[in-house]
């Protein structure tokens, strides 16, 4: 009935998305995981199908889920773009949040959050204030976790403290049954 | 020194039963080297580390938002493997000396963890010598090394539970451990570095942290 696979919508060929601005972005995690949520995700969530192929660059103002093929530039800057298990992008990316289950090539930055599930790929180099990467995803590449915010800010901003790293706190000593002993250099 | 090793290699079986952690089954072990690195990579601002080792989220994590660090995740076990399950080991150490795109002397900190063991001879030292060349004066690399034979083909994601904590999850390898080293074998092995700490722990691990010298 929904057939939210076989359609893009509204994005057409390499054109720029540019459908309607939904009020508030639906979770896009979820996307298409609850029947009784889809007439409110779809028109909230833009939707490229498995047999698109798009070769360009792709710009929008919405949220997205691709599950095609997609080479070249993804811009979303502001919103969340999610690689589903059957998408495959060759592309630069840029977007608030990229989540990704299918297979990312190219370099993915994230003013938010980069967040490779279970199957995920991403071979590239990923620069985002926060990263998650699940077991089983597959990562090749760098992560540059630029300090909050850093990836939108601009260059004039002050630059945020750098906090504590936990390897100064001191620390008790424990677990003396599998103490190190030391045995020099 | 040397009789300390000798006389760890005796050992077949970890004296010490691990910890459970409590979110899992992965035993944690105790690590004394590991805040020592990090100390070496909390000494400069926005640190360069390469990760030799699987992908580990938490530790992306821990070294991205807690360290600020810039990290490099180059999985050499999968290369192993590959060239294992290919009939290609002879052609590793070629691969190993183009392996790198860093520059010379750019990363901060390396972590080997325990994958020079997995390695012949020619292909750790070829190793060895690009990850010295990549590693930044004062850097620190920091690896194990077995002192036991291991029974099984099995690698070992290294997970940091916290800077003194490691959880060791095993997994599926296409080939086990070669021969043991001994500490000269392995300093000489890095001969480009200095060893800095060295702990040998009851599980029959040994850790090395190298500081390539200024």
């Amino acid at each position: 009935m929904w057939k939210r696979d076989e359609a893009v919508r509204p994005v057409s060929g390499g054109q720029p998305v540019a459908a309607a601005q939904p009020p508030a972005p639906a979770p896009a995690g979820n996307a298409g995981s609850r029947p009784e949520t889809h007439h409110l995700m779809e028109k909230d969530i833009v939707n490229i199908g498995k047999s698109v192929v798009i070769k360009g660059e792709l710009n929008g103002s919405e949220d997205l889920t691709i599950e095609g093929h997609v080479e070249g530039t993804i811009q979303l800057r502001d919103h969340v773009l999610t690689i589903g298990p059957n998408g495959k992008i060759k592309a630069q990316v840029f977007a608030k949040a990229v989540i990704v289950l299918g297979e990312v090539t190219g370099n993915v930055t994230a003013s938010d959050k980069v967040d490779i599930r279970d199957n995920g790929s991403v071979d590239g180099d990923i620069i985002s204030p926060r990263v998650a990467i699940a077991e089983g995803a597959h990562f090749r590449g760098s992560v540059d976790m630029q300090r909050k915010g850093a990836a939108a800010a601009s260059p004039s901003a002050p630059k945020a403290a750098t906090p504590q790293p936990a390897a100064q706190q001191p620390a008790p000593q424990k677990q003396e049954q599998n103490a190190p002993q030391r045995v020099g250099a | 020194m040397g009789l300390l090793d000798r006389l760890a290699t005796r050992k077949t079986e970890p004296d010490v039963q691990p910890r459970l952690s409590p979110s899992a089954d992965d035993p944690v072990f105790a690590t004394k080297a590991l805040r020592k690195f990090l100390s070496c990579l909390t000494s400069r601002e926005s640190p360069v580390l390469v990760d030799l080792g699987p992908v580990v989220g938490s530790n992306v994590s821990f070294f991205g938002e807690q360290l600020g660090c810039k990290i490099f995740v180059e999985d050499l076990f999968a290369d192993l493997d590959r060239h294992v399950r290919a009939g290609t080991l002879e052609a590793l150490p070629a691969f190993f000396k183009k392996r790198f795109p860093q520059e010379a002397g750019s990363v901060d900190g390396i972590l080997c963890w325990d994958l020079i063991d997995y390695l012949d001879r020619a292909a750790a030292q070829e190793l060895a010598g690009e990850l010295t060349r990549v590693l930044r004066p004062d850097g620190a690399l920091l690896g194990f090394f077995g002192t036991a034979q291991a029974r099984e083909a099995r690698y070992t994601k290294f997970i940091i539970a916290d800077e003194v904590n490691l959880k060791h999850r095993s997994y599926e390898a296409a080939r086990g451990r070669q021969a043991i080293l001994l500490n000269r074998d392995i300093i000489k092995l890095f001969a480009g570095l200095r060893v800095s700490d060295s702990f040998l722990l009851q599980n029959n691990l040994r850790e090395i942290l190298f500081r390539k010298p200024a």
